[in-house]
């Protein structure tokens, strides 16, 4: 009798939390919040391509399907990863990622004919000259997506990496002390 | 005056003996000057003089580069040999622009600015103006321009210049010589500067392991009634500007405010001579004090050298070094920078050269965390290293952020004291540099998506435009058809 | 020439070290284990022995497997201590087999399947204890009466190697209780507690430790005088030991007060059992117990608290060990959310507000 008693209660527990649950998991559903916006909202947004994908839009929405890894944005580095990383919920060991360095690009006045190539390639109008006339790349504004050093037809473009000055070095982990440039 | 506690912090054994007795000897001219265009904090000065151009002593060399900057003056006369890059006293040993000047012998001066009379009762903005044309940057390490800390009064009330004798640091005894030597200076250019300030109190801090110096400020200073000589207790980091304010005040500075929001701006003792020199004679900022010691130096000492003096210049002159040492270090033990080699320049806030020995140093492999928790105890600024370390270790800076890594000092307390030698300050020095690379890669991101988006609009517009241009073109062709097939229909 | 800017500062450093430490604090228990040794004889100089050994030679297993290097982790002299603690909450005159068993619980269980040295969430030398117990409480729980080195009716060198090798059941040796164990069980059969502790030696006598009980709980003073050379030494903070104690001492006091009859005094709460050896050395373990000040008297009120719990109301004598396993599993929270109040910052982090501002 008593044992049916203690079987009985808890099954007849285990139902209605049972059933609560499931009610719950009907009515209080959360929506999706739109992952894929929020994603690329952080990526650089030039559409340089260096991800393999053709525009940071559809970066974004291989990240959001899981397709990407989050360290797919060379020009992004490590901020960028960690911080999408961050949004997927996913942790990712970024310690051993090499990051490149940023770079940027420069433009060899000799090898540069004028054709302007590079300046319709460039994503964020760094590059100012004119038909035929000597083209200049504006250091600041150049954030090494290298579209522009892909077109040039005579190879005047190279990507040099941004060198640490004086005020941005600092010191590397103390597992790492052998490599003093850190970055 | 009633001191207040300060929290943590170490007593270190503090080696000061060796260099604390012996006067201050002057360093005979070297065969060349090396002066970096960046001594202090804030833009580098602009060179106003080329290679080959004779100069004279106080003459300028380099102007200031912007509000937050200092100049650059000649230490001595001579010929200036080339301006280019030269490795910098820095742990990097990243190169920088260096004026390069051969001194002729003679030590001949230029003509200096008038000796401002009656400095006490001069308009501040007179002295500021004196200050900043002089090139004096905080002494005692820091090097931010003093000109641009003396403004501090102009936005604020203030109510105390605080002097920092305090010098924690071991080995280091520069500051402690040139206050027992020249304590009339340095309290006449405090007084200066707290006019300047507006500040009506003047407070000289001075550790007690200095009795010497203690007593003869104080006979100095007897008599005049705005100024304070206070004795405070030998605790690491007493020298450290928040703590000592708050040892002096009792008042914490509220993060990322300054001291002055509290009324009380702090100066290095050296800075206050500097500034005497200026104010009443007109010269500028040409030499400095500098303790030569460490286990490795044959024959330690307080040495007045010109700026751009090299580092073996001092070294040869103190005797040479003894025994290789394990670290060359610029500044004190604690806080003090290592320098790539003895081949770089004495610069305006180098208080210090110590050649280390192994034993000195007392460099133990890293053992695992024990979680004694003696760091926490320590700590001056209330942190948590064995949390902060150990999220670093794992690449989790934003929890260090959380945990106020950037609020760290780096006083180097919670290394020195770790069972485990650790490398604590290490991290966090490492941590602190890899949030603002990411603060600033943030920004360029920002900066990136900004332009693009521009150029996207421009490109957007012209598109535009030349869809409309089409349009009209169509639109008129089309209407010029009509009107022809009308006139066709009419003829038929 | 190895570079001089390889490392940042400072260069320089205390003369500290783990291994300093360790030794001072075996310094510590030293005194208190001699006596010991002396008031049990060779029996227990047996069981100690192995239960060090047996740590010293399974941290050097666990090392090997898991291809970490023999220094520091067994130079430091970190698992000397664990197996000195195992040992000295032992009774005196166990089997070998437990003290080879507790240093698996304490040394491969409770530290190395956690991370090794600095990663442990529990005390190892309370985990092998408890283990042990929960596993052999007749083994664990068979204190025998004092018998000094030399003194009649001690055994001998050989006759020991019987009791902690063999069977041993030829020795005759005299079991008693503990005090602790003696006043429960009175308890339980209607004794009142001031009636039983009559029989019990009196206060002196369990201060200066001659009476039954475990390796390590008899000598009293002998081990607050190793806390003290801690204190002095600051290896230990008074943090811990003084709420702890105190805990135990004003409860005690207070529920003896109101029925005498039914509760132990407070001073008998802390000169009995393992009070002073868990105060000073075993709640104060670095790794497990929190490392804020305030978070450190919180976790000396709570041990002390679960302790007089478990003596006054659950089924074992002696509740230190389980009151301080307990709370390791709370040093994650306590430190957590028990943090120092950062300079210039608020408590809850924010930048402290200067004067004239809300």
């Amino acid at each position: 009798m008593i044992m049916i008693t203690a079987v009985g209660s808890l099954a007849v527990m285990g139902a209605t939390l049972g059933t609560l649950l499931g009610v719950a998991s009907r009515y209080l559903h959360v929506e999706d919040d739109p992952l894929e916006q929020e994603l690329l909202a952080l990526l650089p947004g030039a559409n340089c391509a260096q991800c393999g994908f053709v525009g940071c839009g559809q970066a974004a929405a291989a990240l959001a399907k899981g397709e990407a890894g989050v360290t797919l944005c060379p020009p992004g580095g490590k901020a960028v990863a960690e911080k999408l990383a961050k949004k997927l919920g996913v942790s990712a060991d970024l310690s051993e990622h090499e990051d490149k360095g940023p770079e940027y690009a420069v433009i060899e006045e000799d090898l540069c004919i004028g054709c302007t190539r590079c300046i319709r390639e460039c994503t964020a109008d760094a590059i100012f000259g004119a038909p035929k006339q000597m083209h200049s790349i504006l250091r600041d504004n150049c954030h090494g997506c290298a579209k522009c050093f892909k077109v040039c037809p005579t190879e005047a473009i190279k990507m040099c990496k941004v060198p640490v000055t004086l005020g941005e070095w600092h010191w590397a982990k103390p597992e790492d002390a052998s490599s003093l440039h850190a970055h | 005056m009633k001191l207040f506690t300060v929290r943590g912090g170490v007593h270190p054994e503090y080696r000061k003996e060796r260099t604390a007795e012996s006067a201050i000897v002057a360093l005979p001219l070297p065969e060349a000057l090396y002066l970096p265009l960046q001594q202090h904090i804030g833009a580098p000065a602009l060179p106003v003089v080329a290679a080959g151009d004779l100069v004279k002593k106080g003459q300028l060399l380099a102007r200031a580069g912007g509000a937050v900057s200092a100049p650059v003056h000649a230490p001595t006369s001579g010929r200036i040999a080339a301006i280019s890059d030269m490795t910098a006293p820095h742990p990097s040993g990243l190169p920088q622009p260096t004026i390069i000047l051969e001194p002729d012998g003679k030590d001949e001066w230029a003509e200096l600015p008038e000796a401002i009379a009656d400095p006490l009762n001069a308009s501040p903005d007179v002295i500021r103006q004196r200050v900043a044309e002089s090139g004096i940057v905080g002494m005692g390490g820091a090097t931010f321009p003093s000109a641009v800390k003396l403004n501090l009064g102009t936005e604020r009330k203030l109510e105390t210049l605080l002097l920092n004798g305090a010098e924690c640091e071991p080995y280091l005894t520069c500051d402690d010589r040139v206050m027992r030597e020249f304590a009339a200076e340095i309290i006449d250019g405090a007084r200066i500067m707290a006019h300047a300030l507006g500040a009506p109190h003047t407070v000289i801090a001075i550790e007690e392991n200095k009795p010497q110096a203690l007593e003869i400020i104080r006979k100095a200073a007897a008599g005049l009634a705005d100024v304070v000589v206070v004795s405070v207790p030998a605790q690491y980091p007493m020298g450290s500007e928040r703590h000592l304010v708050q040892a002096i005040t009792g008042q914490e500075t509220p993060a990322r405010k300054l001291t002055a929001d509290l009324g009380v701006v702090v100066h290095n003792v050296a800075t206050a001579r500097a500034v005497h020199h200026a104010v009443r004679f007109g010269k500028p900022l040409l030499s400095r004090v500098v303790t030569v010691s460490g286990g490795a130096i044959a024959k330690p000492q307080n040495v007045e050298a010109p700026l751009g003096a090299l580092v073996s210049d001092l070294v040869s002159f103190c005797g040479g070094l003894s025994v290789p040492p394990r670290r060359v270090v610029n500044g004190g033990p604690m806080m003090g920078q290592p320098l790539p080699s003895l081949a770089v320049p004495v610069v305006k806030g180098t208080s210090g050269i110590l050649a280390l020995t192994a034993e000195e140093a007392n460099e133990q492999p890293a053992e695992p965390c024990i979680r004694c928790g003696t760091c926490v105890t320590i700590c001056p600024c209330g942190l948590v290293p064995v949390e902060m370390s150990a999220f670093i270790r794992k690449e989790n800076l934003e929890a260090a952020a959380r945990l106020g890594v950037r609020d760290c000092v780096s006083c180097g307390s919670c290394s020195y004291i770790c069972p485990a030698h650790i490398p604590l300050v290490h991290y966090f020095n490492y941590a602190k540099g890899r949030l603002n690379d990411l603060d600033r890669e943030a920004r360029k991101t920002d900066q990136i998506r900004q332009l693009v988006e521009g150029h996207n609009v421009r490109i957007e517009k012209l598109a535009q435009a030349r869809a409309a241009a089409a349009a009209a073109v169509a639109a008129a062709a089309a209407a010029a058809e009509t009107a022809s097939t009308t006139e066709n229909r009419g003829e038929a | 020439m190895t570079a001089y800017n390889d490392k940042s500062g400072p260069f320089t450093h205390a003369p500290t070290s783990v291994r300093l430490t360790m030794a001072t604090v075996l310094m510590a228990l030293v005194p208190a284990t001699l006596f010991d040794a002396w008031l049990f004889g060779w029996p227990a100089i047996f069981m100690f022995l192995i239960t060090v050994g047996s740590c010293v030679l399974l941290e050097a297993g666990c090392l090997v497997l898991s291809n970490k290097p023999f220094h520091p982790s067994l130079g430091d002299g970190s698992v000397v201590l664990t197996g000195w603690l195992l040992a000295m909450s032992l009774p005196p005159w166990a089997p070998w087999w437990v003290g080879l068993l507790g240093a698996v619980f304490a040394v491969v269980l409770a530290k190395h399947l956690f991370g090794g040295l600095g990663q442990n969430v529990f005390n190892p030398a309370m985990v092998g204890r408890v283990a042990l117990l929960v596993s052999f409480p007749l083994q664990m729980t068979s204190w025998v009466k004092t018998a000094p080195l030399g003194s009649e009716g001690a055994p001998s060198f050989v006759e020991a190697l019987g009791i902690t090798f063999g069977h041993a059941s030829g020795f005759d040796h005299v079991s008693a209780a503990s005090a602790l164990g003696y006043v429960k069980t009175e308890l339980s059969r209607g004794v009142p507690v001031d009636v039983s502790s009559q029989h019990l030696p009196d206060l002196m006598d369990m201060v200066l430790g001659m009476h039954a009980g475990s390796f390590g709980e008899t000598s009293a003073v002998l081990i607050l005088a190793g806390g003290l050379l801690l204190l002095a030494r600051r290896i230990i903070s008074w943090h811990i030991p003084v709420s702890l104690m105190g805990t135990l001492f004003v409860l005690g006091s207070l529920f003896h007060a109101v029925d005498p009859g039914r509760y132990a005094g407070g001073l008998f709460h802390l000169v009995s059992g393992a009070t002073f050896l868990g105060a000073f050395f075993i709640a104060t373990d670095y790794v497990t117990s929190p490392v804020s000040k305030r978070g450190q008297l919180v976790y000396g009120f709570g041990v002390g608290l679960l302790t007089w719990i478990i003596r006054t109301f659950a089924g074992y004598p002696e509740g230190m060990a389980f009151a301080v396993l307990l709370m390791n599993a709370l040093t994650p929270i306590i430190d957590h959310h028990i943090r120092p109040r950062v300079f210039g910052r608020t408590y809850k982090g924010e930048p402290l507000p200067l004067k004239g501002e809300k």
